[in-house]
């Protein structure tokens, strides 16, 4: 793990070689660090942390979308990024919002992030533009509504008992 | 009758039929798909040419509904992905949340979680090697491996209640320490098991149809195996000695002299080695904790977030309150965001946690192993015959619980 000042050294680092515009927060807690960048740079960082940094983090390991609700922007993607050479992980992670969001795909960057990407469509509506096959993965093709939304309910989904047959009429089409 | 109307069987040109492809849809109930599975196949006669993945068949939105749940309560959720490394989803968790809270784990309850880890390695292991040697036509091993898994659920049985899905691991630590005998009975396991192994090994090793099936079948390119995020035995068969016990060392493991068995060539020969090796490296780690099996607390004494000991709540008020809001309440966990990552069988299981301040998590995302790995079956099985495809899934060991969630 890149400590504090790591961070902040790699911060600067993509801010010099990226655009100043890139990095808009960067966050150290619980021995973990983030940098939070700005969606449009997200293709520029990670392909400058994977090729040409110093001390590079090349290996995309996880890729997950997450609601912050109520908070705006209310999305967020977060790109774990790993450097196997020195052990060290640093999670990038950009705010995107409201409701249609598109984020830059990476998958031709990392080829690993493509069925991430399409998870966190699947489950947020986050649009990842230039995805080669940007299709539901885990839901049926037609279903409505983007379930891990925070404000998806609980149970939205109803459920064919014997007991609640009847209010579901023609179920069985 | 006229001639006009006569048939005359048509001598066409009718395409070789090597070069004519035919979509056929392998899944997703299928006894060689390890669980729901659907692949559409092109075949240009038996060469896959084209594979699409269609997962999903046993979605059941665990992570949205680990958002409706306590902290405490959301380890049977996540326990039930993987439902064959049920331990090490409850650890990546655990381990998320006690990052949250900051509350160490006891020496005595790490190497209780270590020793039951590994277990379940070797159990994953043996249970992966009696469905992938069935699918290859080795059917003896479906009982073998079975006969000596159930030695290893025997064990969990008798620690933690349950055979599966144990919920012994715990926020802060373990559930209860192991019983008397236990240890005697973990012994006699790890005596037993290497010789078994050795039965194996005399059975496969130089099994004439295994060697045909699996050596120089199902090669990737290190750089690809890299960049598609592949990780755990997958990625060291193809010789990258990438372990997180070694690499990034949790929950003690810095404590434990292992190897990481690395392969050479990455064909399906070597993923069955170095999973082989790696029960064996399990059990020294195994008998090196019980060696060393430190004395003391097998779960940390934060009554805020764990639960008194039975026998305080007959005689103390504060257990009894604390017991009360833990229960009822659950513990409140400081806003934050953590990713912890661990070395499940299938590679690296990660955890992801965002803490709002409430008593529920307001996310908990597993970065899957089996799910990230799948992505590498296409590429594999394009290519080859559609029966070395059959071998591609049983080497690549995804647990469908694990890639829908």
């Amino acid at each position: 793990m890149p400590d504090a000042t790591g961070l902040e050294l790699i911060a600067q680092s993509v801010r010099e070689n990226v655009g100043e515009t890139a990095v808009l927060a960067t966050d150290y807690s619980h021995e973990q660090a983030t940098l939070q960048v700005a969606p449009d740079s997200i293709r520029d960082v990670v392909k400058f942390l994977r090729d040409d940094a110093e001390e590079p983090f090349d290996r995309l390991m996880g890729l997950w979308a997450c609601d912050y609700l109520p908070d705006e922007p209310r999305f967020g993607v977060h790109y774990e990024l790993l450097s196997m050479e020195r052990a060290e992980r640093l999670r990038v992670k950009l705010r995107v919002g409201p409701d249609h969001a598109r984020v830059p795909t990476i998958v031709d960057l990392q080829p690993g992030a493509n069925f991430q990407e399409r998870e966190a469509y699947d489950m947020f509506g986050i649009e990842f533009e230039g995805h080669p096959d940007l299709r539901r993965i885990l839901l049926p093709e037609d279903y409505q509504g983007y379930p891990q939304r925070r404000d998806f309910p609980i149970g939205g989904e109803p459920v064919l008992f014997t007991f609640n047959e009847h209010k579901m009429p023609r179920w069985y089409e | 009758m006229s001639d006009s109307l006569s048939i005359e069987p048509v001598y066409g040109t009718a395409a070789e039929p090597e070069s004519e492809l035919l979509t056929i849809n392998l899944g997703p109930h299928h006894p060689a798909t390890h669980g729901v599975l659907r692949l559409m196949c092109t075949l240009e006669g038996e060469i896959v040419r084209e594979m699409i993945p269609i997962v999903g068949y046993v979605h059941t939105g665990i992570e949205k509904s680990c958002e409706d749940q306590q902290y405490w309560k959301v380890i049977p959720f996540v326990e039930r992905m993987d439902y064959l490394a049920y331990y090490y989803n409850a650890m990546a968790y655990c381990m998320a949340v006690e990052k949250l809270i900051g509350v160490e784990v006891p020496d005595r309850g790490q190497y209780l979680r270590v020793i039951h880890l590994e277990l379940n390695r070797i159990a994953s292991h043996l249970f992966w090697l009696a469905t992938s040697a069935l699918d290859l036509g080795a059917v003896t091993f479906l009982w073998w491996g079975i006969r000596e898994r159930d030695l290893v659920l025997d064990l969990f049985e008798m620690s933690s209640g349950q055979r599966m899905h144990t919920r012994y691991f715990q926020i802060g630590g373990v559930f209860e320490d192991i019983p008397p005998g236990w240890e005697q009975k973990c012994r006699e396991f790890i005596r037993i098991l290497p010789e078994r192994l050795e039965q194996y090994a005399a059975l496969l090793d130089e099994n004439e149809i295994w060697l045909s099936r699996t050596r120089h079948v199902g090669v990737l390119p290190r750089e690809q195996l890299l960049g598609l995020g592949v990780t755990g035995p997958l990625l060291r068969c193809a010789g990258i000695p990438w372990d997180l016990r070694k690499a990034m060392p949790y929950s003690s493991y810095e404590h434990f002299d292992f190897k990481v068995a690395v392969g050479t060539e990455g064909d399906h020969y070597d993923r069955y080695k170095v999973r082989i090796e790696e029960m064996r490296q399990s059990l020294r780690i195994v008998e090196q904790a019980l060696d060393g099996l430190p004395e003391g607390p097998f779960i940390a004494d934060d009554r805020k977030y764990v639960l008194p000991p039975r026998h305080e709540l007959a005689t103390s008020m504060e257990a009894l309150i604390h017991h009360f809001k833990l229960v009822t309440e659950g513990f409140r966990v400081p806003p934050g965001e953590v990713y912890a990552a661990i070395e499940s069988p299938r590679g690296e299981l990660g955890c992801f946690v965002v803490a709002d301040g409430s008593s529920k998590p307001a996310r908990v995302h597993v970065r899957d192993p089996s799910f990230v790995n799948l992505q590498s079956l296409a590429p594999m099985a394009e290519g080859t015959l559609l029966a070395d495809t059959i071998a591609s899934i049983a080497m690549l060991d995804p647990i469908l619980g694990g890639v829908d969630r």
